[in-house]
């Protein structure tokens, strides 16, 4: 079956625009996901899975521009004990990074270490990704797989003293960013990661985890405020028996955001939870897209997402648990919701749940609405001034996914990010 | 303290007139009670009173220590002074009920010009009276009223009360749902700001409370207006023998 010549030539244009970094450990997994890649072709509107999200910006080359934006606040996680590793426009920056030496962990670079021939990560980079792809096809993260130019790869072996925080900065107004990342984490380990910025004008980005038995994993990411940047990135997570992903997503402004996680869980006893709180003001799309596969007994799924939009801006969540045969006793839980502050702005969802096992709790529920007028009322009533109140009210909205973080300090610092932005929009 | 003249309200959604000429005035210092028949337009009156919307006054005015309260904002009206205890005390999931009384608390110091409340003071404070309520250190963490029982949801009606010292209160049924001795706890918070010049409204459909709480002034509403006045008898009149033949005296 051949692709239709429109999806075609948009694959090959974009091709056209970059080069497959040769050599090393990498080059046969990159020119497998080059030709996967053009045998899925990159996605169009025309796709079924990107039927809420108009893909072509971040397919089309050159990168749409996108002004830079300082924000007149404190970087985020700055009181957070941390190595850091940071990318400006896609590009390592050794100067602003710490050294990459850490007890209980190995780090490399992906653009270093492909001079090498053999390395810990072949097993992994691009594997989750490929196996990711079905049964629903993602060609923007076959894309990354091919031609990543860098990327953090880290092998967590003993539990580290501190989190690990990718930092991302956007200095130039065209850049077009292409970073993999890859996580092991040994059987006992327990290691926090952490990733903030806008990264480019496009981020294209993938982080692959694996995650041994009784292995466990935070991720707080907190995506950037640029508001014309476009990002689209993929979590691949593969789950050992008895271990723990928890993953949250703040994404504050933006023009266009497409978060796709991928979670298999395939050792029994295993828990993921990923959780987002996203808000948006006029020319902002934020689309999770989440796909949850339980394949052993007993394993606990969570998928947490609050969204609160304004001026005409839209979200999208499209979310599922697949329950494959013998997975019995999955718990899995997802539920989307968004708060509608006016007319204009709009919530798109397609919830779903397929399930082959007969010993399973599953439930989803999705919902859009606007403010409780009466809750509104209520603390009116008691003297909060209406801006006021509604603030409170949206942060009560978000709580559910903002409680996904377990560490107080980090969820500390969510919520601090999310009321400051309330009081920069509601207050217009 | 509060003044209600002529006071015409309708649904702001259909043609339909609730209020139909309510005159009433609560002076400081003194407890009045309203009674009358279910629909009869009490809630409506303490609604119209703190603002809430979906309601059209087409005549009359109502101030407050002389200030037009009909012209405010609900937070304005707080401000000012003026506290509804609800009827049906609203849930708020995800805001706690600890932060949401010091943000009133700190809301109202703030419209009114005065310094703001340590959050030491503001939990000595509430510590004290949720006490003397006898509410639980655990309800002041759980989200407002979320999963309260419906006595529980009254006493933190009154500890809101308690916390923010309004001038003017209106109680509409506080009492329902509260068992005898929350009911004297109610009252004794009560009477305790009824000492200091503030003004009572107090909504209700029985005389029990009135046994705690005695009232200066009884109102009988029916059919969107005060049909009658009297003293405390006329509560021990209704609880006797209900409302028709004081509806029929008047009719
Ligand atoms: N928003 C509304 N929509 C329709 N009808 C309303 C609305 N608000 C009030 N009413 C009507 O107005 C009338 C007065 O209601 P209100 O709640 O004030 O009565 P009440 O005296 O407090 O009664 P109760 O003793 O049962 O609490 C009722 O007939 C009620 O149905
Ligand atoms: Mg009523």
């Amino acid at each position: 079956m051949g692709l239709p010549q429109q999806k075609m030539d948009a694959t090959e244009a974009r091709l056209a625009t970059l080069s497959l970094p040769q050599g090393g450990w990498t080059a046969a997994t990159r020119a497998d996901a080059l030709s996967r890649v053009r045998a899925m072709g990159l996605p169009s509107r025309r796709d079924e899975y990107w039927k809420y999200t108009r893909p072509e910006t971040l397919v089309d080359a050159p990168a749409p521009q996108a002004a830079i934006f300082s924000p007149d606040e404190a970087p985020i996680f700055g009181e957070i004990d941390r190595l850091r590793i940071v990318f400006v426009d896609g590009v390592f920056d050794p100067d602003a990074s710490d050294d990459l030496e850490l007890e209980g962990i190995v780090i490399d670079r992906l653009a270093e270490s492909t001079a090498h021939d053999i390395h810990w990560a072949k097993d992994l980079y691009g594997t989750l990704e490929a196996r990711g792809q079905d049964p629903v096809e993602r060609p923007l993260a076959a894309l990354n797989t091919a031609f990543a130019s860098d990327g953090a790869l880290i092998h967590v072996k003993k539990t580290p003293s501190k989190a690990i925080s990718l930092i991302y900065f956007h200095n130039d107004e065209t850049s077009d960013a292409i970073l993999h990342h890859v996580i092991k984490v040994d059987p006992g380990a327990e290691v926090t990661i952490l990733e903030n910025g806008p990264a480019a004008a496009r981020f294209n980005k993938c982080m692959e985890i694996d995650l041994a038995d009784t292995a466990k994993l935070h991720h707080v990411r907190a995506q950037g405020r640029d508001h014309e940047r476009r990002a689209a990135t993929h979590m691949f997570a593969r789950l050992g028996a008895e271990s723990v992903y928890k993953s949250f997503t703040l994404t504050v402004n933006g023009r266009l955001t497409r978060n796709e996680v991928v979670i298999e869980l395939t050792g029994d006893d295993a828990v993921a939870h990923v959780a987002g709180a996203c808000v948006g003001d006029g020319e902002f799309h934020h689309d999770d897209t989440v796909f949850v596969t339980h394949d052993a007994v007993n394993c606990e799924s969570r998928q947490v997402f609050k969204k609160v939009l304004r001026n005409g801006a839209t979200g999208v969540f499209q979310g599922k648990i697949l329950v494959k045969e013998g997975a019995q006793k999955t718990d899995g839980y997802q539920i989307s919701q968004s708060l509608l502050l006016d007319d204009d702005s709009q919530f798109l969802a397609k919830p779903e749940l397929e399930i082959y096992a007969d010993d399973v709790a599953c439930s989803h529920g999705s919902t859009s609405g606007a403010i409780d007028e009466d809750a509104l009322f209520y603390l009116r009533s008691r003297g909060v001034p209406e801006s006021e109140a509604t603030d409170l009210l949206t942060l009560a909205f978000l709580a559910e996914a903002v409680e996904e973080i377990e560490d107080e300090a980090l969820s500390d610092e969510i919520v601090s990010r999310l009321s400051a932005w309330l009081v920069r929009h509601s207050r217009g | 303290m509060l003044n209600i003249k002529n006071l015409h309200v309708k649904l702001e959604e259909e043609d339909k007139q609730i209020l139909k000429g309510v005159d009433l005035t609560v002076e400081a210092g003194k407890v009045h009670a309203i009674m009358g028949p279910n629909g009869s337009g009490k809630s409506t009156l303490s609604y119209v009173l703190s603002g809430r919307d979906g309601y059209e006054v087409t005549e009359g005015e109502a101030t407050l220590e002389g200030a037009d309260i009909l012209e405010m904002e609900p937070e304005e009206r707080a401000a000012a002074g003026l506290f509804l205890a609800f009827q049906y005390p609203v849930e708020i999931p995800g805001v706690g009920n600890m932060t949401f009384l010091r943000t009133a608390v700190n809301a109202q110091r703030k419209a009114r010009g005065e310094e703001e409340v340590s959050a030491a003071d503001f939990l000595k404070l509430i510590r004290e009276r949720a006490k003397a309520l006898k509410i639980d250190a655990e309800m002041l963490k759980r989200a407002v009223n979320v999963g309260f029982s419906g006595g529980e949801k009254k006493r933190n009606e009154i500890l809101q009360m308690a916390m923010l010292e309004p001038k003017m209160c209106i109680l509409d049924e506080t009492d329902s749902g509260l068992d005898v001795d929350a009911m004297k706890l109610v009252a004794e918070g009560v009477n305790a700001l009824r000492g200091t010049g503030r003004g009572f409204l107090v909504i209700t459909h029985y005389q029990r409370l009135l046994d705690h709480i005695k009232p200066d002034v009884v109102h009988i509403m029916a059919d969107g207006r005060i049909v009658k006045t009297g003293g405390p008898e006329l509560a021990l009149e209704v609880e006797n023998n209900g409302y028709a033949d004081i509806l029929a005296e008047v009719a």
